[in-house]
C-alpha cells in the first residue's frame, strides 16, 4: 500500500477529531492492558520468559543465514518449496506465479501483515484474481476498502454499528430487514458468507507467526479457526511471510507462543496454534497438494548488524501498541501505512524510509511503557531516538526546530551567559505574569498556549537565589 | 557517625527558570537527611532536549560540561526523574562510543546520580519526614522516574508521614501526560489529548492538589487544568515532604 506516514500530523488530527474513533479507541485503550496485566500476573515466570524470549530471537539474528538455510532444506525435504523475495514487488510476482500456474480465481486469505505490506490483495484483484479475507477483521476492512489499523485486530477502529452497515452494503442477497445489532448476528452472518469461499477456494494464503528451521514448519495462531481452513482446504497452500520469523526448534517456539498470546490479548494461548509442515503426504486426512512459502526481505537484512537490529526480534503481539498513548489518542491509520504504534514508528522508516516517516519516531513522548511490556525487550524508544539522530544528522528536520535547537545549546555551553539569561526571562516573565500567574497565550510558545495555559515563573531564577543565600552566609 | 556526604544539586533548568522553590525543598529535604548540599554554578541543563531531538553533538558537549560541573561530589541530586535519568541511563549510552576514559567519567557520574524522592528512602534511608500539611492530594508517576529508575514506593511512602495529607491514588497514574519535552510543542494536538484525559483523570479523584516529581510534567499539566477551570493545584512532591508549601500553587499567582 502506498504510505502516507508523511502527512502524520493531519492524520492524527483527523483521528482525534472522529468521535466513532475516539469511542472504539476507548474501549481499546483499557481492555487489552488488563487482560495482559491478569494474564502475567498468572505466571510467575513471565520476566524470565521474556529474558528467554529475547535469547532465541537474539541467537536466531546471530546465526540467520545458518537458520535459513536449515529451514529452507527442511521445507524441501518435506515436499514444499521456499520463494525467496528480496523486496515487495518479487514477493507479489511469486504469489501470483503460483496462483495463476494452477489456474487459481479465488484465493482465500488468513490475517497477514506482511500480504498487507506487499499490497498483495491489489496485485492479486488486478490480475483477475478474487481474494477473500477469512480473518473477520480483515474481511470487514476489505469490505470498506481501508488498511488495518491495528496489527492483531485490524478493525478495531471501528464500532458494531458500522460493520452492520458494511455488511448491508456487501451482501444484498440476504433479507435486508434482518437484525444485525449485536455481534453474534455478525459473526454468525459472516461465517455463512466465508463458508462457500474456503470450499471454492483454489489457493489458501496465510501468513506465519513463526517458521521452525529444525524441521521446516510455519506457525499460525488464531482466535476463530480461519487460518485452518484457509490452509487446509484449498489445493495449494502458500505462506506470505518475512525472514525474521525463523526460529530454530519447536521448543523455541514454545517458549515464545507462551510469551505471544499473553502479551497480544491476555489469553494464555490462542485458540488455535496450527503447525503445517509440507504438503499432504501419503495417508494424510487433509491439506494442500503444493506447500509454498513467499520469504519475504524488503529491507529487513539490512537492519542486520546495525542499531535496528533488535527491531527483528518483534513478535509482532500488539503490545506496544495496545499501552502506547500516543497509539490510543490518534488510531493506527494516522501513522499512514502498515505498522503502527511503537513498532512502526520504528519499523516504518526502516522500509519505507526516513524521508516518508520521519514523523513517526518523532512522535513518541518516550514515556517508556512499550519497552516494559515488550515480550522480548525491545528498547523501541532507544530506536526512536536512533532515528531521530538521523533525521538530525540528515538535516530532514525542520530549520526552525534545529536552529532553535542550536541557539538554545549554544547558551547552555555558556553557564555564565545562561544564567544572566534565566535571570532576566525568569524576571520578565515572572511580571508578565504576575496578576494571573499564567498566560493564556505565548508568542513565542504558541504550541505551548494553543491548547494549555503556561505557569508563570516564580521570578527569580534558583541559581541567582542560591548565590544571595551563599554571600549572606544562611538560609534564605 | 559517618562524615556527611556532600551533595550536589542539578537544579534542572524549569526548576531554576520556572520554580526556584523545588530546588529549596530539595536542599531542605537533602540537609533533613544529613547531607551538605552545594548547587555547582557551572550547571545549566542537563542536554536531554538535544539528546532526544537527535542532536548528539550538542548533547555530548552540554553532558561533558555536566560530568566536569559534577566531578568530586559523593552524590548528585535532581528533582526530576527525567533528567535524571538522563545522567543515569543515558550518559553511558551518549558516550558508549567514546574513549574509555570519557565513557569511565560518564559511568561514574552516573553511577552516583540519584532522583531526589529515591535518594532519600533508598541511600539515605529516610522513611518519615517532619512536614505537615492539612489537604487532599493524588500523586502522578511520572514516566521517566517510573519506568527508568523505579520511583514508585519511594514517594507513596514519604508523603504517608505527612500530618494531615491524605493520599488518594489517582486511576492511570502510570500513563503519561503528554508532556514529553519538544513533544507538547511538535504535536500540541494529541498532547492536548493526553493532558486533557490527565486533567479528567485527576478531578476524578476528587483531591485538591496533584503532585508529581517532575517539574515539566507539572507545568503541562497544571496548565491544561487551568485551561479547563478545574479548581486542581499542582505542586512538585518535594515542596509539600520538605513542608514548603506557603509558595502559590504553580500557576497561581502570589496573593
Amino acid at each position: 500500500m502506498d504510505a502516507t506516514s508523511h502527512a502524520f500530523p493531519a492524520n492524527a488530527r483527523a483521528g482525534l477529531a472522529d468521535p466513532t474513533l475516539q469511542r472504539a479507541l476507548g474501549l481499546a485503550r483499557t481492555g487489552f492492558p488488563a487482560r495482559r496485566q491478569q494474564a502475567i500476573e498468572r505466571l510467575p515466570e513471565f520476566e524470565e520468559l521474556r529474558e528467554e524470549g529475547r535469547a532465541i530471537k537474539d541467537h536466531t539474528l546471530a546465526h540467520l543465514d545458518f537458520y535459513l538455510e536449515l529451514y529452507e532444506r527442511n521445507v524441501i525435504a518435506s515436499g514444499g518449496q521456499v520463494h525467496w523475495a528480496r523486496n515487495a514487488a518479487e514477493a507479489r510476482e511469486a504469489v501470483l506465479g503460483i496462483c495463476r500456474a494452477v489456474g487459481a480465481r479465488i484465493v482465500t486469505k488468513g490475517k497477514s501483515m506482511v500480504a498487507e505490506e506487499i499490497a498483495l490483495n491489489d496485485h492479486l484483484e488486478a490480475n483477475g484474481i478474487t481474494p477473500v479475507e477469512t480473518d473477520l477483521g480483515e474481511y470487514i476492512i476489505q469490505l470498506r476498502h481501508e488498511p488495518p489499523s491495528h496489527i492483531i485486530a485490524p478493525a478495531i477502529h471501528l464500532m458494531k454499528e458500522q460493520v452492520a452497515d458494511a455488511f448491508r452494503a456487501a451482501h444484498t442477497e440476504l433479507d435486508p430487514g434482518r437484525p444485525l445489532d449485536d455481534p453474534r448476528a455478525l459473526c454468525d452472518e459472516a461465517r455463512t458468507i466465508l463458508r462457500p469461499h474456503f470450499l471454492a477456494a483454489d489457493v489458501g494464503i496465510t501468513g506465519a507467526n513463526f517458521l521452525i528451521a529444525e524441521t521446516g514448519s510455519s506457525i499460525i495462531v488464531t482466535n476463530e479457526g480461519n487460518g485452518d481452513l484457509t490452509q487446509t482446504l484449498p489445493r495449494v497452500h502458500i505462506v506470505v511471510t518475512s525472514l525474521e520469523k525463523i526460529v530454530p526448534t519447536l521448543e523455541d517456539a514454545a517458549t515464545l507462543l507462551r510469551l505471544l498470546a499473553r502479551s497480544a490479548t491476555g489469553q494464555e494461548f490462542s485458540s488455535y496454534t496450527t503447525v503445517s509442515t509440507g504438503p499432504r503426504r501419503p495417508g494424510d486426512l487433509d491439506g494442500p497438494e503444493q506447500y509454498h512459502v513467499v520469504l519475504l526481505d524488503n529491507g529487513r537484512t539490512d537492519l542486520l548488524g546495525g542499531e535496528f537490529q533488535d527491531m527483528l526480534r518483534c513478535l509482532r503481539c500488539a503490545a506496544c501498541l495496545n499501552h502506547c498513548p500516543v497509539y490510543a489518542a490518534v488510531g493506527g491509520h494516522a501513522y499512514g501505512w502498515v505498522y503502527p504504534g511503537p513498532m512502526g514508528a520504528v519499523l516504518t522508516p526502516a522500509l519505507v524510509g526516513l524521508h516518508e516517516a520521519g514523523h513517526l519516531p518523532n512522535a513518541s513522548t518516550f514515556c517508556g511503557r512499550c519497552e516494559s511490556v515488550c515480550p522480548v525487550k525491545i528498547p523501541l524508544p532507544r530506536m526512536m531516538r536512533h532515528w531521530r539522530a538521523r533525521e538530525f544528522a540528515q538535516a530532514l528536520s525542520p530549520p526552525t526546530y534545529r536552529w532553535g535547537l542550536r541557539l538554545w545549546a549554544m547558551l547552555a555551553t555558556r553557564p555564565a551567559l545562561y544564567h544572566a539569561f534565566a535571570e532576566i526571562a525568569g524576571r520578565a516573565l515572572g511580571w508578565a505574569g504576575r496578576g494571573r500567574g499564567r498566560f493564556r497565550f505565548l508568542p513565542f510558545a504558541a504550541g505551548w498556549t494553543q491548547v494549555r495555559d503556561l505557569p508563570a515563573p516564580e521570578g527569580r531564577s534558583f541559581h541567582s537565589l542560591w548565590a544571595e543565600r551563599q554571600r549572606s552566609g544562611g538560609k534564605r | 557517625m559517618a562524615e556527611p556526604p556532600r551533595v550536589a544539586l542539578l537544579v534542572t533548568c524549569l526548576v531554576d527558570l520556572f520554580r526556584p522553590s523545588v530546588g529549596f525543598a530539595a536542599v531542605a529535604l537533602l540537609e533533613e537527611a544529613g547531607c551538605i548540599v552545594e548547587a555547582p554554578r557551572a550547571q545549566t541543563c542537563c542536554g536531554q532536549p538535544a539528546y532526544n531531538s537527535g542532536d548528539r553533538a550538542d548533547a555530548k558537549a552540554i553532558a561533558r560540561q555536566v560530568i566536569a560541573a559534577f566531578a568530586g561530589y559523593d552524590y548528585v541530586v535532581v528533582p526530576s526523574g527525567s533528567c535524571a535519568g538522563m545522567v543515569r541511563v543515558h550518559y553511558p549510552e551518549l558516550f558508549a562510543d567514546e574513549e574509555p576514559a570519557e565513557l569511565a567519567r560518564a559511568e561514574a557520574l552516573a553511577a552516583r546520580t540519584h532522583e531526589l524522592v529515591s535518594f532519600l528512602v533508598d541511600v539515605r534511608g529516610m522513611t518519615e519526614v517532619a512536614a505537615r500539611w492539612d489537604r487532599s492530594a493524588t500523586y502522578h508517576d511520572a514516566c521517566s522516574g517510573l519506568r527508568e529508575l523505579g520511583v514508585k514506593a519511594q514517594p507513596r511512602l514519604l508523603l504517608a508521614s505527612v500530618a494531615g495529607l491524605s493520599l488518594t491514588e489517582l486511576p492511570g497514574a502510570e500513563l503519561c501526560c503528554g508532556f514529553g519535552g519538544t513533544f507538547c510543542v511538535k504535536y500540541p494536538e494529541i498532547s492536548d489529548k493526553m493532558v486533557g484525559d490527565k486533567a479528567v483523570d485527576i478531578a476524578a479523584t476528587g483531591a485538591a492538589t496533584v503532585l508529581a516529581g517532575d517539574l515539566g510534567c507539572l507545568l503541562n499539566i497544571a496548565g491544561k487544568l487551568s485551561r479547563l477551570g478545574i479548581r486542581v493545584e499542582a505542586r512538585h512532591v518535594a515542596e509539600v515532604l520538605a513542608g514548603m508549601t506557603d509558595t502559590p500553587a504553580i500557576g497561581v499567582p502570589a496573593a
